[in-house]
């Protein structure tokens, strides 16, 4: 199965939008969180970042969903201290923090492949809010 | 020449913790007012790690530097300058500095920033300050100007650079959202590497 770890400035946003997409899983996915610093303040933990990449499993492939500046520049610096083979498996996804996080739970939770998943959350339509 | 580096970041440190209401300041004109702060959070905790040790060379202070800032700084700034001290300690050595090793590390540092902000001159970021302050020792370099008149000529350039930011639009970080909006403001981020290269240069030329 493929994870989802959730990366942004506010513990808060984290939090939330993995509630949002812990309703819509239909298997078991890890989804895990890096969010804020300091326990609720706002900012990026690269040490987080970093620990919950070496956690979790990745055999199948992460997907990383983050939201703006800084929590994209600490996820790329220490997804490039990790091994290789390992840098392949995870992909950061061009796609908006909760949209992608929601779709992308209910895709990997379906046994989708890392490839379909990315697919999946980086497609345009998913940010249409006018033809629900 | 170690201890001189450890007391060279000491006071480094002490100058961005005075400034922090200043960067802080800057940063809540067009960004997220957070930059000193962050900054100020990142060099406390490096002044508590370098009193705590002693180090052999030079390299050693900068990658702890760049290592601490990563772990503490806690916005862009963190990664940024984390990444420039990252590169510089993988060339400084514990000679004498010439002209020729400050162009190198400031063209490692410029690297560094690059490789994780992606940005170029003119988007209204610490590169604005830091790419001025390079062009200028790589040409009394090429002048073979002594030193010290080398580092003065910096400084204004990076002086410079740092004002110019007034004027740019922001094109990379929180600033970019204002658009337009951001012209008119300083540049946090130029202002807090025209402090650091002030504090440095200052050190360094005594």
């Amino acid at each position: 199965m493929v994870n989802i770890l959730i990366i942004s400035h506010s513990l808060k946003i984290a939090e939330g939008t993995k509630e949002l997409a812990e309703e819509m899983k239909q298997d078991e996915v890890d989804i895990q969180i890096a969010g804020g610093i300091n326990n609720g303040e706002l900012g990026t933990d690269a040490d987080l970042i970093e620990q919950k990449l070496k956690n979790m499993d990745y055999k199948d492939g992460i997907v990383v969903l983050a939201d703006l500046g800084s929590a994209v520049m600490s996820f790329n610096m220490v997804k490039e201290w990790l091994p290789e083979e390992k840098q392949k498996l995870i992909k950061l996804a061009n796609a908006p923090l909760v949209e992608g996080a929601v779709l992308g739970a209910v895709e990997a939770s379906l046994g989708k492949s890392l490839k379909e998943v990315m697919a999946a959350i980086e497609k345009k339509s998913i940010i249409n809010k006018n033809n629900l | 020449m170690a201890n001189k580096t450890k007391k060279l970041f000491l006071k480094t440190a002490d100058v961005i913790i005075e400034n922090k209401e200043y960067l802080t300041e800057l940063d809540a004109a067009i960004g997220d007012g957070d930059h000193g702060i962050n900054l100020a959070r990142g060099f406390k905790k490096l002044k508590e790690k370098l009193k705590k040790q002693s180090f052999e060379s030079r390299n050693e202070i900068f990658k702890l530097t760049a290592m601490t800032l990563i772990s503490n700084v806690g916005g862009a700034s963190g990664p940024l300058y984390g990444t420039a001290f990252l590169n510089i300690s993988k060339v400084i050595s514990d000679n004498q500095l010439d002209l020729d090793d400050l162009v190198e590390i400031a063209e490692e540092a410029i690297a560094g920033i690059q490789k994780r902000g992606k940005a170029e001159a003119g988007e209204k970021t610490m590169l604005d300050t830091i790419i001025p302050a390079a062009e200028s020792l790589k040409q009394s370099r090429d002048n073979k100007l002594d030193l010290d008149t080398a580092l003065s000529d910096c400084l204004e350039s990076a002086a410079e650079g740092m004002k110019n930011t007034i004027e740019m639009q922001a094109t990379k970080g929180r600033a970019s959202y204002l658009g337009k909006r951001s012209i008119g403001h300083q540049d946090p981020g130029a202002t807090s590497a025209y402090l650091m290269l002030k504090t440095f240069i200052k050190g360094y030329s005594k």
